[in-house]
């Protein structure tokens, strides 16, 4: 067996909310093994970003999510002590954030906000910090590492604030990386640049990475599970390989059909869309999320959901096949 | 950072300039000086007579670059009504105003921004809502009533602290308590949304992230970046308690440049008025400097700009 590090089960989160209860994320499981990559997808909504919150404890005080199981190398994370969850933030786990431009503190240098992720967790002195701070700048691209320790944040461009919020997460050498959209805010030229060499980073360090984002394309190029979020829920989980040779979830084969795939989407032929909006989470939510904008929708979607499984893949659809057959026969009609 | 201390001395120096030309120009705009030197029953010739000997029959400019030369010195001519040098006279008054304005804002930011921390902390909590009941009050009571009760309660009733005069230290206390509380409020309030504000930003949750303790997360990461409005908003009210403390100074009988200045503008004592004008002016000029350098230390955003 695998060596496992997360593991993740019946995971709730509720918000409460001006009139009753938003329910952002409802029972999702998941599990990664050290070294391997995670994507989580979805659009804008999804829980996604919860989810994470969630692992690293920084939902805030007014958020308290459940669940059955949520454990990080051992330790349940939703019972640690608050000093227990300090130790493992920044040390054992890191996080890197949407929004380079204001993830920095304005009033401290690129030096002191690097050493200190280091000075936090170990006994070192400050040297070895700047040392560790300098060798790091280095490895996520950035020349004259050591002249830039004494720069603020205000003097680095939108990529290199994400470099150094990289670098920042690399410092006491995480067994997981969470990033929660690294390339979202970015100059397109760029992103696909930094998305790189945080992959690279993750493969040569041997860490675990869960990687959020919206981007198909780059799922495709760096996941080995990829776990499918739909208004709050897992709606489709397995390897990459399967996921995109074989999506069995409507909403998986919706959104790969929403991307233009290399090898895989005819050359002039229309991408496609999928219409509707995401349902409101506030007050009872049940049956299948996505049955409003499901084109097999019918009356048994509004009951329970059953969960098939087909190897290493997970999807839940009333329909054992998440509708392939009715969609074969539609193409072929 | 040295250029832009510089820059910012070189604005000051300016502004001293202007303001020290405008409360020269306060004697002319008050009337022919020379007029109410000589008082209502004296004939056209005395008054041509002091006109003469004051000077007052000299181009403006003249009379200002002389006026200037002297106060660079030290020395702002004779007061009309004490017949004694103004820089002397005013010399004793402002230890008095001094001790009183630095001791009113230090009360001010010691009670003020820990409320505004402790405030922004905890939101609806029971400490944010004594935070804004005391200064919702600070703000309601005027300083000449809450003075009189302190006297009340503190001098006559308990006969704890002296009611008046600036013989001890103790004598102090309540002026000070009245004085910091007046400047409280504000204070408080901007520290507390400045808090809220930066609390809710990304890096923030960047150091928490890290693995960052509380405390160090509300004090090194957020307060530095809070406290920066409030830093210029209690130079200008440092500026306003050394000036503006007449209020304060008569409750309690310190006889302060406050005091001082309000008696000498009904005396039309004209010297003794320009040069506390000039000097209270100066007090705000030096603090708003000493402001910016300090945000500039605090805020690396404004140095560079």
């Amino acid at each position: 067996m695998a060596d496992r590090l997360l593991t993740v089960r019946d995971l709730v989160i509720d918000i409460p909310v001006g009139g009753g209860t938003l329910h952002a994320v409802r029972g999702i499981d998941f599990e990664l093994d050290r070294g391997e990559v995670l994507c989580i997808v979805g659009e804008s909504g999804s829980g996604k970003s919860l989810t994470s919150l969630a692992l690293m404890g920084l939902l805030g005080k007014r958020i308290k999510p459940r669940a059955t199981q949520m454990d990080f190398d051992g330790t349940a994370l939703l019972s640690a002590s608050k000093k227990t969850m300090r130790s493992l933030r920044g040390a054992r786990m890191s996080m890197i954030f949407q929004e380079p431009m204001t993830s920095l503190n304005p009033a401290y240098t690129i030096g002191d906000q690097l050493m200190e992720a280091m000075l936090l967790h170990r006994d070192v002195p400050r040297a070895e910090a700047r040392a560790r701070a300098v060798e790091l700048l280095e490895k996520v691209g950035i020349t004259a590492a050591e002249s830039r320790l004494g720069q603020y944040p205000h003097q680095l461009s939108g990529g290199l604030r994400q470099r150094v919020m990289i670098a920042m997460a690399l410092m006491c050498g995480p067994e997981l990386i969470i990033a929660d959209e690294p390339t979202t805010a970015l100059d397109v030229t760029i992103q696909a640049q930094i998305l790189r060499l945080l992959v690279d980073l993750v493969r040569e360090m041997g860490m675990a990475m869960i990687l959020i984002t919206h981007d198909l394309g780059v799922v495709a190029r760096v996941a080995d599970k990829v776990a499918v979020m739909y208004a709050g829920e897992l709606v489709e989980t397995g390897p990459a390989k399967e996921i995109f040779e074989a999506p069995m979830h409507p909403y998986t084969r919706g959104l790969l059909r929403c991307i233009p795939l290399p090898g895989k989407t005819k050359r002039g032929s229309e991408l496609g869309t999928i219409p509707g909006i995401v349902p409101s989470l506030v007050g009872r939510v049940s049956g299948c999320v996505f049955r409003t904008r499901c084109t097999f929708a019918t009356e048994a979607c509004r009951g329970d959901i059953p969960r098939h499984l087909r190897g290493p893949q997970a999807f839940r659809c009333v329909l054992d096949d998440g509708g392939l057959s009715q969609e074969k026969q539609e193409v072929q009609a | 950072m040295f250029q832009f201390i510089l820059k910012r001395l070189g604005l000051a120096i300016l502004v001293a300039f202007t303001v020290s030309f405008i409360s020269f120009s306060l004697l002319f705009l008050a009337g022919d000086p020379a007029a109410a030197l000589a008082g209502e029953t004296a004939s056209g010739e005395d008054i041509e007579a002091l006109r003469h000997l004051y000077g007052f029959d000299r181009p403006m400019m003249v009379q200002y670059g002389d006026w200037l030369f002297s106060a660079l010195r030290g020395d702002f001519g004779e007061s009309y009504y004490f017949k004694l040098p103004v820089a002397g006279l005013i010399f004793d008054r402002l230890s008095i105003t001094m001790t009183l304005g630095v001791c009113g804002i230090a009360f001010a930011l010691l009670t003020a921004v820990p409320l505004g921390v402790a405030a922004a902390i905890r939101p609806n909590s029971l400490i944010d809502r004594i935070a804004l009941f005391l200064s919702v009050a600070g703000q309601a009571l005027p300083s000449f009533w809450f003075g009189l009760i302190l006297v009340v309660v503190f001098s006559i009733k308990l006969g704890w602290l002296p009611p008046s005069g600036t013989a001890t230290w103790r004598h102090f206390i309540m002026p000070t308590i009245v004085l910091g509380y007046y400047a409280m409020p504000a204070i408080m309030r901007l520290t507390r949304a400045g808090m809220l504000e930066v609390l809710s930003s990304d890096y923030i949750r960047t150091a928490r992230a890290k693995g960052a303790p509380e405390m160090r997360v509300m004090f090194k990461h957020a307060l530095r970046n809070a406290i920066i409005p409030v830093v210029s908003l209690a130079a200008v009210q440092m500026g306003f308690m050394l000036g503006g403390s007449i209020v304060v100074e008569s409750i309690f009988a310190l006889h302060g440049a406050g005091y001082l200045a309000w008696e000498s503008i009904g005396r039309n004592d004209l010297p003794t008025v320009q040069a506390l004008i000039l000097i209270f002016a100066m007090f705000y000029i030096v603090f708003t400097f000493l402001a910016d350098v300090l945000n500039a230390w605090l805020d690396p955003r404004m140095r560079s700009s």
